[in-house]
């Protein structure tokens, strides 16, 4: 599988092969979904949409609705404006949904659509609303697309309409499963913080079998909870990537300060959430919790050995590959390669800077890479083990490492979606997906004198 | 707020679906002729995808070359490796390669960045031809893949063919298919002195080797004396490809996508063809039949026969197993192609299912006259359904299983369907006798599956909590 790579070192330097990330209305549509009522709509040809909903409904096993202005080639000469007014219409009396949320295509961002415009000349009933972002494809990755959703989502909406803030904290948890969001809910609830989540996917994208159908779940932010954003005491913003962007438009708008923290993924970035929740909010940190984080810390210690320097490649999302680097790092293990495929100085400034605080060199981490070259460093010097997506397999197979599939998207495994990664529970899932891997392939590996019952 | 089924169906449709009426027909109740090549309806959820997604299907699974696709990573990220299309040799297609195009190269033109890429991919892998999808900004920027193309093929010696795909062409995958149509002749055309002398073999257009089943239907021709030129593109090379000259027959099984090269290719080379139908055992005998009577041999004819007799013979237990357990269940259909609707509902008559409902993506007014006339009066015909109309049908034709893609298989498990996957990035092999099995195997075990007893009965608290 994929022997074509070349054997050498070869230099590749224009274009993606193999890309480790894609485009932005993908990721406006998953922040979209987070809604509650809402339906997301992309403004282009209608392979965006169809790719999109396809791919999310892959990843997540759900259903996945969003509409689309289906451009023709007469849209594509005069500007898309007729299409736009018409989808909007359509879609109230079609879909009925509270909220429609549009996002833009590379077509129609270099049509040049001006779409604050053609939403103010749309008709939208009474009490509906229309709010959209710009996701010109040819910018950053799916992951800017989700942090411009939202951003948008709080400059349309959150108003800071009451006299003195709320004892209430907005959590912006960033593109992360719904069962990531659900678990960071129940550490907040268990700290007695009063929260709004946004976007919030739960119930949306992990929603349970009902005996019915319904166009829009139970679940996701209610256009209510988003104004109200602009009436709480403070903002955590979790992954640069993703949040920070509608963390600085809270501030900027509604005056509601905001600070910027790792996803809470692995024992530092929890602990960091938990103590920014304490600190801002006084309350106290509940047994159940401190018991949580201390069965991680006595997993790590039972078991370190079975993993403890292995060297491993890690590449997804740079919110997730950061704060999962980390956690790699406080498990005795060496990151050898560290890549994303979403662009930014800062994620390698980071990743360089927890490499050295561990004393370790000659790794290599790169932004906005893809996987032939972390194939071709592999080829160089191999890993003991993968962590990321599904895209991962095909260097697993070809190299024979083991693939722990972390991130978006998973393509091929089920469950993941509503399995959380973050806060200590996720800790002790993530050192049971990297142990069981190794000792599977130990197993594998082993003679029968060297197989072993007990290890 | 929330809508359930029984609210879309009462109302969701009117008044904004008038302009759907004329695509959903009852057959037996409706008098007019479907519409169906009306662009989707804006602002609606159309499973529909765009001409980029045609063109992109089609050529893939040509093993051996590259794939590059011109534009902003995206289409080629939703594209990497999705069709269960198998090789026997490189996994050349499995690569994914994308010009990534930046702001800076929508404003100034990607045809450096493109010519670049080229480069790349020639030098680090050497492949025998390059295919470069334009997508939307391509066409909008006004890239001239073209000269691009033809430059670099020049420089490099190998051919290097634009497929003219941008997406907003139309919403219509067959004119994706179109587009690669002109791609495949472009590819296959003879050079100037070359000469592909015709042979007795025939090309098999529209056989993608889904789950290995070009070389299933290939031990068939074989055991009839026929031995395959090319399948198009089915675990084909460039090499293979270019002998598309030469047959002697063209077999055209996704109607769809090759009707229109399969003409090209009378037009320009003088070969017929013949439509075929591999999925079923009804139509594979069929089909087997309508290829040995075109080559007229006697001999030919009676081995077909005794293939048939022998395979009919030893399918027969499992197919008669599976339809005393699926017999009078209720199906639905909504795929991409009216060819693979028309496969879909033969193969489940043959299991005595009835197909209550069926709907494509692309079919033409002649398809569906064809479904029409397969179909029981009260069933209902779709073009270009959206999720709200199929969740509709599937609740008032109390529909058992359905045959779909991807988008369709998390709404039926919604409603409590049973689900088929019948897309081309399906990993079984449904082709010919033993597809027939495999498909039976399939609706039988989605349709019969204890899981959905959990579903039909509520949590035992629910009655107790008073809810």
């Amino acid at each position: 599988m994929l022997e074509c790579v070349p054997e050498g070192p070869v230099e590749h330097t224009i274009g993606k092969i193999n890309p480790a990330k894609t485009c932005q209305p993908l990721g406006a549509m998953y922040a979209a979904l987070g809604i509650h009522g809402c339906l997301p709509h992309s403004h282009g040809s209608q392979g965006c949409c169809a790719y999109h909903r396809m791919h999310l409904t892959r990843h997540f096993r759900d259903q996945v609705l969003a509409s689309s202005s289906s451009f023709t080639e007469g849209a594509s000469v005069f500007g898309g404006a007729a299409n736009l007014k018409t989808s909007i219409k359509n879609i109230f009396e079609i879909y009925n949904p509270e909220i429609i949320a549009i996002h833009t295509t590379c077509l129609s961002e270099t049509i040049g659509d001006d779409l604050p415009t053609i939403i103010k000349q749309s008709e939208i009933p009474e009490g509906k609303r229309v709010i959209h972002t710009n996701t010109p494809s040819y910018y950053g990755s799916h992951i800017t697309g989700f942090s411009n959703m939202v951003k948008s989502m709080v400059s349309y909406l959150a108003e800071a309409n009451e006299p003195v803030k709320k004892n209430q904290v907005n959590i912006l948890p960033g593109f992360v499963n719904p069962g990531d969001m659900r678990e960071i809910r129940r550490i907040v609830n268990d700290l007695g913080v009063s929260m709004i989540m946004l976007p919030d996917t739960t119930n949306v994208l992990d929603a349970p079998q009902t005996n019915r159908y319904v166009l829009y779940p139970e679940g996701g932010t209610t256009v209510d909870e988003i104004i109200d954003t602009g009436n709480s005491k403070l903002t955590l913003a979790l992954g640069s990537f993703a949040s920070e962007a509608a963390g600085a438009m809270l501030l900027e708008k509604c005056n509601v300060p905001c600070i910027s923290l790792h996803t809470p993924i692995g024992l530092k970035a929890t602990d960091d959430f938990i103590m920014a929740l304490k600190e801002n909010f006084g309350v106290d940190v509940p047994k159940s919790l401190t018991i949580e984080r201390g069965q991680v810390v006595d997993t790590l210690i039972d078991i370190h050995f079975h993993y403890q320097g292995k060297k491993v490649a890690i590449f997804g999302d740079p919110d997730i590959v950061i704060p999962l680097t980390e956690f790699v790092l406080a498990m005795g293990m060496i990151p050898k390669y560290v890549l994303t495929g979403t662009p930014g100085s800062r994620f390698e400034k980071e990743i360089n800077e927890m490499l050295e605080q561990y004393q370790i060199e000659g790794s290599i981490v790169k932004a906005e890479g893809d996987l032939f070259e972390l194939h071709q460093w592999i080829k160089q010097e191999p890993v003991d083990l993968l962590l990321g997506t599904t895209y991962g397999k095909y260097i697993a197979r070809a190299e024979d490492i083991p693939l722990v599939r972390v991130g978006f998207p998973i393509l091929d495994r089920a469950v993941h979606p509503l399995m959380p990664i973050t806060g200590y529970r996720g800790c002790l899932r993530l050192i049971e997906m990297i142990s069981n891997t190794l000792l599977e392939r130990r197993d594998r590996d082993a003679t029968d004198e060297d197989y072993e019952l007990v290890l | 707020m929330e809508i359930t089924c029984s609210q879309v169906s009462g109302g969701v449709l009117s008044p904004g679906l008038d302009e759907r009426q004329n695509s959903i027909i009852t057959t037996g109740i409706s008098k007019n002729r479907i519409h169906c090549a009306d662009d989707s309806v804006a602002g609606a959820v159309s499973q529909r995808a765009c001409v980029f997604c045609g063109a992109r299907v089609v050529l893939n699974p040509i093993t051996d070359a590259a794939h590059l696709i011109h534009g902003p990573v995206g289409c080629a990220s939703y594209t990497w490796d999705i069709r269960g299309s198998l090789s026997s040799g490189s996994e050349m297609y499995r690569n994914s390669f994308s010009t990534d195009l930046k702001e800076r190269d929508v404003i100034f033109g990607g045809e450096k960045k493109l010519a670049l890429c080229i480069d790349e991919i020639v030098e680090k892998y050497h492949p025998p031809a390059i295919f470069v999808y334009a997508t939307c900004v391509v066409g909008i920027i006004g890239d001239d893949i073209i000269a691009v193309c033809k430059e670099r093929s020049q420089k490099h010696r190998i051919d290097i063919i634009p497929v003219e795909s941008s997406g907003f062409i139309s919403g219509n995958k067959i004119v994706g298919y179109q587009a690669a149509g002109n791609a495949l002749m472009r590819l296959i055309t003879p050079k100037e002195g070359e000469v592909i002398s015709k042979t007795k073999k025939i090309n098999f257009l529209g056989e993608y080797n889904l789950g290995g089943e070009k070389w299933l239907i290939e031990r068939y021709l074989k055991e009839l004396g026929i031995e395959i030129n090319v399948a198009c593109t089915g675990d084909s090379t460039v090499h293979a490809l270019k002998q598309i000259p030469g047959g002697f027959l063209n077999l055209v099984q996704c109607t769809g996508s090759m009707h229109y090269i399969a003409r090209l290719l009378e037009e320009t080379y003088g070969t017929p063809y013949i439509d075929v139908n591999f999925f079923g055992a009804y139509n594979t005998s069929e089909s087997l039949r309508r290829i040995a009577q075109f080559y007229g041999d006697p001999s030919m004819i009676e081995r077909a026969e005794n293939l048939i007799e022998r395979e009919t013979a030893r399918i027969k237990p499992a197919i008669e197993y599976y339809r005393s357990k699926l017999a009078g269940k209720r199906a639905a259909i909504y795929v991409g192609g009216a060819f693979k609707a028309l496969a879909i509902i033969r193969q489940l008559k043959e299991l005595d299912m009835e197909i209550v409902f069926c709907g494509t993506q692309t079919g033409k007014p002649e398809d569906y006259d064809e479904i029409h006339g397969m179909l029981k009066p009260g069933s209902v015909i779709a073009d270009d359904t959206n999720p709200a109309e199929i969740e509709r049908f599937l609740i008032e034709k109390k529909v058992d299983i359905m045959a779909g893609g991807v988008k369709e298989r998390v709404l039926a498990h919604k409603l409590g369907v049973g689900f088929v996957d019948h897309n081309h990035d399906r990993k079984q092999c449904l082709a010919g006798f033993d597809g027939a099995i495999t498909f039976a195997h399939e609706v039988y075990t989605t349709a019969c599956s204890p899981v959905w007893n959990h579903i039909r009965k509520t949590p035992s608290w629910e009655a107790s909590n008073g809810t």
